[in-house]
């Protein structure tokens, strides 16, 4: 154990930026608003080359209760890309914006929270990193002030607060029997993790707490929508799979959650017009399968390692699909026929971003999925890795009902520009092609 | 060499977009095409036994999965033929060639070579993967017809069956020790794997390959498809599953290969008389050929099940020469039949039967050829891999299985007879006006598939030289 803060550096930094480009953000004209970004951007790219830094370092414990290893460090990385692709994405449509700072801000935040909720080690300080990682979130889903903003907000807001205090139950509950609240030793009874389960799966919008991520998706604007369905859930999964392996044990109700999960997203997904919808539906399906890893947690050595890559792949690819929508600036399917034509390159993305969400190697999704399998079956859950190959397999309908009209004939839905959509494309096929490097650094 | 030859074709697909549009498209692909048919050409030359042109890179080793790739008697006849069929297609399609139909067609190349190259299962399997993927762009690109639908179905029934095989081949990793996906590993020590693995690699071969009753992917899909497309299909993607077993299913589960032989027979021979009793009753000729090709897939499983029967080696080794020479021999006359059917769209846009007859003679006489050696009149490919099948199948002792199998090439002879009598000969039909005789490219492209079927079934030597040791070595494994 050491009280050194310098090993929370990479979290300090995010925490920086966001404080220094609010600041930065009060005393700028409107039209400069711009350097904040480029100060959040700064402190993102800090905090990823700090982790890379410490990556090969040996596990420990920071404050007897956060915990820095393999898996805070790949949720500090996966963050801290994301969040700043997501900046990328989001300069575009809050470029000139009245509070254009407040949004890097937030995203930091929002970034911040899940990061800790990954690295949190108590529960006391899961529950603080839980409200860190929601409410700039509720802010940022309402920020358009429009109508569907402010009812996804709403939405969001009230699910959140009260899985949350069933959350903040289950945790005064695993208190009073147990009489501490740090993970080591500690032993949830099954009310108590049922309870805390409430708050984790609404974040990694699982089902039974997956109601706001359709309505979010869809009303809130494409650059927050394109966070909020990607980043909450990295910090949210590691935290579940902490939990699972070390205060409950709990693999078939978990198993059977994530059946319920990806089965439902992909249901609900198939006959969506909307592509946000279709989106949030497919992340839904793909927020089951990373709950397999979750469920194996503990049983295998292969499921910390199937977990962190599928989610870091998983992240990556799906925010290639929502740079491609950010970039075309429509919803309609109908909209996307015959953009092969129009803009092959954003045609390319998508293609290969869709596909690379289905698991079509050689892209990172693929290999994620493959040590999926390969946990869920050395587990002992076999049954579990066949309903995953299932569901993938009807996941193919949704998807390729998105990638067909890109080829198709004429439409005029207009035209996508953008490097960044084909540069995530690239490297979500590169992330799959150096898997042998990424696994190096997981273990 | 051999990574040059596959990854060759992918090359000249990335640069074709900086080529101006217009025919110089067609053109460079079939330079490509011909030159790594050259280049096959010479590895076969110079190959000496045993694992030819070998590549092991580390690819995952923490997973135990690498790129290793590498040829032997079974993959090295099944790449040339493959590079041979991508050339013929590039040549048929000359002068309609748009730049991204050729980049298409040589990214499907690569994936093909690669997949019979492939040493490593997580390797076969990304091949396996990319070409559905490509071959569902070219149906509905290029096809006609109700094309989504059909290259919909045709997606969904193959991803299915790579996902079972994907499980498949987890279990065989997680059963090896140390864990491992690589081919050569997994062969010198058998992993201990049971029944369910061998079924999940079992589906998902069996989807591809096509076998009764999971076929139904392949009609519609055949139809639907692009001349060229079903060529490759038919040709070169449905034989990605009958190398699965002889390359995957028999050398790394021989025990469950063998306890399981007779399920294998009789699926084998269910798709013989299914394939030719339905194909009897088509009045559509691409569904017909179509259902053709299931018969003929149902010889080599059945001929590959027949060598798991505790039989003389000599039989066994026989039975699975003859499947291998199949799949060649299939590739070829199916990919000309294929064409052929082509022409008929091309001119007509129909493939009803009963609209045709009275062909013009060049066509007439190609058809004739591609048909009898379909059927197997000796002379011609088919003859020389069916009958080492029949033979080898009965001499395993499979006496019944094998009878069946010959009632099967009987219904064959006869629906290729019917076929041509009222679509080719006899009194013009309705439509006949409309088909002109074979052009130059269209008889440079199917006429050398015809002759390399008529040089098989004269003087398969050469061939049979390479394919024997890889069928005795196969035989060996799945005798432990």
């Amino acid at each position: 154990m050491t009280e050194n803060p310098l090993d929370l550096l990479p979290e300090l930094l995010i925490l920086l930026g966001a404080v220094a480009g609010l600041l930065t953000g009060l005393f700028l004209p409107r039209h400069r608003q711009w350097i904040a970004a480029w100060i959040c951007g700064l402190a993102l790219t800090g905090a990823t080359v700090t982790t890379a830094l410490v990556m090969k370092n040996p596990d420990m414990m920071a404050f007897a209760a956060y915990a820095v290893d393999s898996l805070t460090n790949v949720t500090r990385a996966t963050v801290a890309v994301a969040t700043l692709l997501v900046i990328i994405l989001t300069t575009g449509w809050a470029r000139g914006h009245r509070r254009e700072t407040e949004v890097y801000t937030l995203l930091l935040l929002a970034a911040l929270g899940t990061v800790l909720m990954a690295g949190a080690d108590d529960l006391l300080v899961l529950v603080a990193a839980y409200l860190l990682a929601s409410i700039p979130a509720y802010a940022l889903a309402g920020f358009g002030k429009d109508a569907p903003g402010t009812e996804a907000a709403l939405k969001y807001y009230l699910m959140g607060a009260f899985l949350g205090v069933l959350m903040l139950a289950g945790v005064t509950l695993v208190y009073g029997t147990a009489g501490a609240t740090a993970y080591p030793g500690l032993h949830a009874p099954v009310v108590g993790v049922i309870l805390l389960l409430a708050g984790l799966l609404f974040k990694a919008g699982g089902v039974p707490a997956h109601f706001w991520v359709p309505d979010v998706t869809e009303g809130a604007s494409r650059p927050v929508a394109a966070f909020v369905t990607t980043v909450p859930k990295i910090g949210a999964l590691v935290a579940l799979f902490r939990l699972s392996g070390a205060v409950f044990d709990e693999p078939a109700l978990i198993a059977v959650l994530a059946v319920a999960t990806m089965t439902l997203g992909n249901l609900a997904a198939f006959h969506q017009d909307n592509v946000r919808r279709l989106l949030a539906y497919s992340t839904i399906s793909q927020a089951g399968y990373l709950l397999v890893p979750v469920a194996m947690a503990g049983r295998t050595g292969l499921a910390s390692t199937a977990l962190l890559y599928y989610v870091a792949a998983y992240a990556i690819t799906n925010l290639g699909a929502f740079a491609v929508v950010v970039s075309l600036g429509s919803d309609r399917l109908g909209d996307y026929a015959g953009l092969a034509r129009r803009s092959p390159w954003a045609a390319f993305a998508l293609v290969v971003c869709l596909l690379g969400l289905i698991g079509t190697p050689p892209t990172g999704v693929f290999v994620g999925k493959l040590l999926v399998f390969a946990a869920a079956w050395d587990g002992g859950y076999a049954w579990l890795a066949v309903v995953v190959a299932v569901n993938t397999v009807a996941s193919v309908f949704y998807y390729l009902r998105w990638i067909r009209p890109v080829f198709a004939g004429e439409g005029d839905g207009g035209s996508a520009r953008g490097w960044l959509a084909p540069v995530i494309a690239v490297a979500s096929v590169v992330f799959g092609l150096a898997g042998g490097i990424v696994l190096l650094v997981l273990r | 060499m051999l990574d040059i030859v596959i990854f060759l074709p992918l090359v000249a697909a990335a640069l074709l977009p900086v080529i101006p549009r217009g025919k110089a498209a067609g053109w460079v692909w079939v330079g490509v095409a011909a030159l790594d048919l050259a280049l096959v050409v010479a590895m076969w030359a110079g190959y000496e036994g045993g694992i030819g042109y070998e590549t092991r890179l580390r690819w995952m080793p923490s997973v135990g999965a690498g790129y290793h790739v590498g040829v032997d008697g079974l993959s090295l006849p099944l790449i040339a033929m493959t590079a041979l069929l991508f050339l013929v297609c590039a040549v048929y399609s000359l002068g309609e060639t748009t730049r991204a139909y050729a980049a298409l067609f040589l990214f499907l190349q690569t994936v093909s070579i690669g997949l019979f190259a492939a040493l490593d299962l997580l390797l076969f399997f990304v091949f396996f993967d990319l070409s559905i993927v490509g071959m569902y762009f070219v149906i509905v690109g290029w096809g006609h017809g109700d094309r989504t639908r059909s290259a919909l179905k045709f997606f969904l029934y193959t991803f299915l069956d790579s996902l079972a095989l994907l499980l498949g081949f987890i279990g065989l990793y997680l059963g090896a020790e140390p864990h491992t996906f690589d081919m050569v590993d997994l062969t010198t020590n058998p992993p201990k794997a049971g029944a369910l693995v061998l079924l999940a690699i079992g589906v998902g071969l069996a989807i591809k390959t096509p076998t009764v009753p999971v076929h139904t992917w392949l009609p519609p899909a055949h139809t639907d498809a692009p001349a060229t497309g079903s060529a490759i299909l038919a040709g070169v993607l449905l034989k990605m599953g009958t190398y699965g077993f002889a390359r995957i299913a028999m050398p790394m589960l021989p025990q469950v290969w063998r306890e399981y032989a007779w399920v294998i027979i009789v699926i084998g021979v269910t798709g013989v008389l299914y394939g030719a009793l339905v194909a009897l009753a088509q009045e559509n000729l691409k569904r017909l050929i179509a259902y053709t090709s299931v018969n003929h897939m149902g010889y080599i499983v059945l001929a590959l099940g027949a060598a798991g029967l505790s039989a003389p080696t000599q039989a066994r080794e026989l039975a699975v020469s003859g499947a291998v020479t199949q799949m060649v021999s299939h590739g070829l006359l199916t990919g000309a039949l294929f064409l052929i059917i082509g022409i008929l769209w091309d001119r007509a846009q129909s493939y009803e039967i009963s609209k045709f007859g009275g062909m013009p003679p060049v066509l007439t006489g190609l058809m004739a050829v591609a048909a009898f050696g379909s059927l197997g009149i000796p002379g011609l490919s088919g003859f020389v891999a069916e009958f080492q099948i029949f033979t080898g199948v009965i001499g395993s002792g499979a006496v019944i299985s094998g009878a069946l199998g010959i009632v099967g090439i009987l219904i064959t002879a006869a629906l290729f007879l019917r076929v041509l009598h009222r679509a080719f000969l006899g009194r013009p039909g309705e439509l006949t006006v409309l088909v002109t005789d074979v052009r130059p490219r269209e008889l440079a492209a199917i006429a050398p598939l015809l002759i390399l079927s008529l040089i098989i079934g004269i003087a398969p030597r050469w061939l049979l030289d390479l394919i024997e040791p890889a069928s005795a070595a196969i035989v060996n494994l799945v005798s432990r």
